[in-house]
Parts: structure tokens; C-alpha cells; sequence
């Protein structure tokens, strides 16, 4: 315990942004893990040294810097496939984020895969970036869009997915292993099992999952996978979408441009190899760079040490959250169902005017619709608050939020 | 100004007891508008007779600011003629409530149902006028409220 306790101080100090202080000389406690965490030394340094030291742009000048640019950037590509567990580095693919990950599934799988009729099954806690992309795909292609819907424990209602893919024109079903909203972890196990049968590609947004737990990509047995960066202690603007190497041979390019071709003729084009078949124009190099030493300092930690202190977390928050009068938390509260991510409401306050009035003591939670309206029509609600951990928090910090959300109480004479 | 003094007694009093909350049934202009970001949604109905607003109500959902901004908002369009209406400013729903140096990213939730309001007149004046000069330059002051 006591040594769990050093290091969580050790970590602290890695975190320059955490020693600061916001609104009237309070210190900050950052609880907005879920839409992006900060960043520590390790990264900074990284992507300041790739700067300082390395720029040039990679993969085709010949001169020292090039070399080393593209090194670096390319030893990335290994950190992910190691960090998610896939075996084939050509399969892991850089984009800005999940958003531009699933975008280019819709846009260079589904363009050539998706005729009149054919069904795409997604699900109601999804964010809208796994809504909005299937449903320009849909409508382009005249095919339909359907959703597994959540029970009132904000746990998928499997039996949805039974009838769409008894219909025989399921063509995808795309899910997140863990909602962004409510924390919860999606039941892969049998989702995947059933779409295997169906012999239906799944694919799996795992922008709230790969940063807080263990997640072994060949495991999960999934066709597509994305995940974000900025979410896992990395810089904003990278992202990785993986895709299994039969797949992505079936698919066309999603940018044209440099870097993603072989041969370039005037009415013709032959196509790169796989990865950078998909990786068109300069990429994010520098960023990548620092997305590695997000995963080195991760690896360094311990996934299963993260999942556990967020655990932790998470069972004395909801556990001293339920106490305040008035506090309605969505969600399961069986914590190995769920992630650290509460969301809650608070009587009739809105969670606009909760999270100003904790945001005076330097409390930083999330108010909104969370980017997941579909979601938010489910439960009936405009919006919700919403406070999601990481590894730098800790107890003391969702004390104050407790303390804080008692002045909301008073402040609206609950 | 503190953050927090922004919830003053009256902005707390009107979002729990909104003025002028409802819908007309048989309005002559209706309009609905939402802050893509926070997802508040402001509907308001009006009755419109001899060129004056004679009944205004509004219905929606919204933080503790939209709603009180809404109250006073429509207690200040009630009765008063449609030129009037049309020169509501930011300042006059602001200043009732003392809410004329709230940050930037508040605003949107003071001012939305004043959007909608100048979005409802446009819509009304774009039938009823021939004059359409003054019915878009109402529709830009709405666009660019904050």
C-alpha cells in the first residue's frame, strides 16, 4: 500500500500540468480522462527532442535525418502491435484519431462492400463518431442501419443482435468495448462469438478501452480496430486503425496522394503496400514519435496495474457519490462491468450549471451530451455530468469533488 | 465576478419556476433552435396581433441560465411591438440579469432562445412583408449573436 502510494506520487510528478493552479489559486483536479488526459514529461520531451533534434519527413530521402525520422516513427508502428498484441506491423495503420479510423473503414471498405439492403448493426451507447459515419454510409448506399439496444443497467440487450443477424443481411457490426458515457465494458466475448457464426466482420472502437486495460487485439478476434492517442497519455492528432491484412486487401485507397503509391501515370495508379497504401500525404511524425513514449511510459506502469488503481477509484467514488443527496449515477455499478467513467445527474440542476459551479474550486468534469445523443434520447436526459479517471488521480481529488458537488447543493437549495 | 455568483437568487428562481413556460396552440410563428455543443433546445411559440407580440411562451430544455435568460427574455418581448422586438439586444438580456460579463462559453446558453426569438421574427416577417431589406438583416443579426 505504501509503495502503491510513492509511486502514485512518483507519477504525480511527471505531470506538469497537475502542479498548476486554475480559477482562484485552486489546485487543478482533472476528472476529463474520458475525452482526453494529459500528457507527461516522458511525451513532451519526446516530441520537443523529435523537433530539436530529427525532423525531416521519412521514408524516401536518403540523407541521416531522414533515416533517423523514419526510424523513429516506424518504431512506433512496432511499440502498437506489440502494445495491442498483433503479430503483422503492416497492419497497423496511422490516422488522426478513432474518428478518422472509422471514417476510413466506411468510406474504403464500406463504399466497395456495402449494396441496397444490406444492414450495418451498431449500438446505442455508441460515440457518435461509430453513429454519423454508418449513417452516411447507409444512406449513400441505400442500405440500412440498425442498433443493439441498452437495458436500463446501460448494458447492451444482446438479443437484438440475435434478430438483426438472423435476418442473414448483416454486413458489419460495429461496438465499443467500453461507452465513453456510462464506462460500461461491452460483453466481446459474446458479441464476437455471435457475429462469427453469422459470418459478420465486427468492428471494435476501443478509444475508452486500450487506454485502461489490458486489450490483446488477436484475442477479441475482431476484423477492425481503432483507438486514440490523445486518450493514452499520447499527443492529440494520432490514432491507429488496425485491420486484418485479407480485409484490407479487399479495400481501395481512403486518400489519394503521396506516399501511398507505387507507380503514379496520367489516367492510372498502382497501390502502395500495406500499411502505407493508407497512410497518404506527409504523416503526423511528430506526434507519432510522442505516442510511442505514451505506450513505452504505459508499458512501464502496467496495464493491469492502471485497470486496477482505476478500480479502486472507481468503487470509492460511486461508493461516496451515492451518499450526496440527490445524486443519480447511470449506469451499472458492478465495477468489473464498467470502466472509470461516472456519469451522473444531479436532481433538477443541470450538469451546464454543476460543472461551473465545482469548476470555481478547479474541479474539471465533463458537462453535455458526451458526443453520444443517441444515447442520451435512451435515458431521457439532455445531458449528464461526468467525472472519468486516469492514473494520476486519486482518492483525495474525488473527495473534493464530493465536497464541491455539496456546495451545488447548497448554492441550488437541493 | 466570481464564476459561481452568476447563480444569484433570480437566475436560481427562474429556472426552477420559468415565466412564460409553455406552448400556444394556435401560434402565428413558431421556432426551434439547440446549442449543437451542450444540447440545450429552446422552442418559442408567439401570438402576433396589430403588429404587436401579444402572447409569448417557450418550452425546452436548458441549463439554470438559458431558462432564467428565456423568462426574462420573453417578459421583455410580451406586448411590445414587433419594431421593438426586433431591437432586443444582447445587452437588454444580459443586463436584467446581471449576467453582462459571463465567459465566453455561457453565452450560448444566455442568448439561445434570443436566437430563436430573431429566427421566429424573421420567419413571421418573411411572410407577412414585402420589405425583405429588413427581414435579412434581422436573419444576420440571429446568425451572429455570439
Amino acid at each position: 500500500m505504501q509503495s502503491a502510494q510513492t509511486s502514485l506520487e512518483n507519477i504525480r510528478k511527471d505531470f506538469p500540468i497537475l502542479g498548476r493552479t486554475v480559477r482562484e489559486n485552486k489546485t487543478l483536479v482533472y476528472l476529463d480522462n474520458a475525452s482526453t488526459t494529459q500528457k507527461p514529461n516522458q511525451v513532451i520531451d519526446a516530441i520537443n527532442d523529435y523537433y530539436k533534434n530529427h525532423n525531416a519527413n521519412i521514408h524516401r530521402a536518403v540523407y541521416a535525418l531522414a533515416e533517423e525520422a523514419t526510424e523513429l516513427y516506424e518504431k512506433t508502428r512496432d511499440k502498437v502491435a506489440n502494445f495491442i498484441n498483433v503479430k503483422n506491423r503492416n497492419e497497423i495503420i496511422f490516422v488522426r484519431g478513432t474518428t478518422e479510423a472509422i471514417n476510413l473503414v466506411a468510406y474504403a471498405w464500406g463504399r466497395s462492400h456495402i449494396k441496397e439492403g444490406d444492414i450495418i448493426v451498431t449500438t446505442e451507447y455508441e460515440h457518435h463518431s461509430n453513429i454519423v459515419p454508418w449513417q452516411l454510409l447507409t444512406q449513400e448506399k441505400k442500405a440500412k442501419l440498425e442498433y443493439i439496444g441498452m437495458d436500463d443497467n446501460g448494458e447492451l440487450i444482446l438479443e437484438d443482435l440475435d434478430r438483426l443477424l438472423s435476418t442473414g443481411k448483416v454486413k458489419l457490426v460495429a461496438f465499443s468495448l467500453m461507452s465513453n458515457v456510462l464506462g460500461t465494458i461491452s460483453d466481446t466475448d459474446a458479441i464476437m462469438d455471435k457475429c462469427k457464426k453469422a459470418g459478420v466482420l465486427t468492428l471494435i472502437d476501443g478509444a475508452q478501452a486500450v487506454p485502461h486495460m489490458k486489450v490483446d487485439v488477436e484475442k477479441l478476434g475482431c476484423d477492425f480496430f481503432a483507438f486514440s492517442g490523445h486518450k493514452m497519455l499520447g499527443p492529440t492528432g494520432i490514432g491507429v486503425l488496425w485491420a486484418r491484412k485479407s480485409v484490407l486487401e479487399t479495400m481501395t485507397p481512403f486518400h489519394g496522394g503521396g506516399d501511398m503509391i507505387r507507380e503514379v501515370h496520367k489516367y492510372e495508379t498502382t497501390w502502395n503496400d500495406l500499411p502505407y497504401k493508407f497512410e497518404a500525404g506527409t504523416p503526423n511524425i511528430a506526434d507519432v514519435v510522442g505516442f510511442g513514449a505514451a505506450i513505452d511510459y504505459l508499458t512501464k506502469i502496467g496495464m493491469d496495474n492502471i485497470r486496477q488503481h482505476e478500480v479502486d477509484l472507481t468503487k470509492y467514488a460511486i461508493e461516496k457519490l451515492s451518499n450526496v443527496k440527490g445524486l443519480h449515477i447511470y449506469g451499472t455499478k458492478e465495477i468489473s462491468k464498467r470502466g472509470g467513467v461516472i456519469s451522473f445527474n444531479f436532481a433538477d440542476v443541470h450538469p451546464h450549471d454543476v460543472a461551473q459551479i465545482i469548476d470555481e474550486e478547479g474541479i474539471a468534469i465533463r458537462s453535455g451530451h458526451h458526443c453520444a445523443q443517441v444515447l442520451m434520447e435512451r435515458l431521457n436526459v439532455a445531458a449528464t455530468s461526468r467525472a472519468s479517471f486516469y492514473i494520476y488521480n486519486t482518492k483525495e481529488e474525488i473527495d473534493k469533488l464530493v465536497d464541491s458537488l455539496n456546495k451545488v447543493a447548497r448554492i441550488f437549495k437541493l | 465576478m466570481s464564476n459561481a455568483d452568476i447563480y444569484h437568487e433570480m437566475i436560481i428562481d427562474y429556472s426552477r419556476n420559468p415565466i412564460n413556460y409553455g406552448k400556444i396552440e394556435d401560434h402565428d410563428v413558431t421556432f426551434h433552435d439547440s446549442n449543437p455543443l451542450c444540447g440545450d433546445s429552446i422552442d418559442i411559440d408567439m401570438k402576433i396581433d396589430d403588429n404587436t407580440v401579444s402572447d409569448i411562451k417557450f418550452h425546452g430544455k436548458g441549463c439554470a441560465i438559458c431558462m432564467a435568460c428565456s423568462s426574462v427574455l420573453t417578459e421583455i418581448a410580451k406586448g411590445k411591438s414587433i419594431d421593438e422586438v426586433k431591437n432586443i439586444t444582447k445587452k437588454d438580456v444580459l443586463g436584467e440579469l446581471g449576467l453582462e460579463n459571463l465567459q465566453a462559453v455561457r453565452i450560448k446558453c444566455a442568448l439561445l432562445s434570443l436566437k430563436v426569438l430573431k429566427y421566429a421574427l424573421y420567419s413571421y416577417l418573411g411572410k407577412h412583408l414585402e420589405n425583405n431589406q429588413d427581414v435579412d438583416k434581422l436573419k444576420e443579426e440571429a446568425a451572429n449573436l455570439y
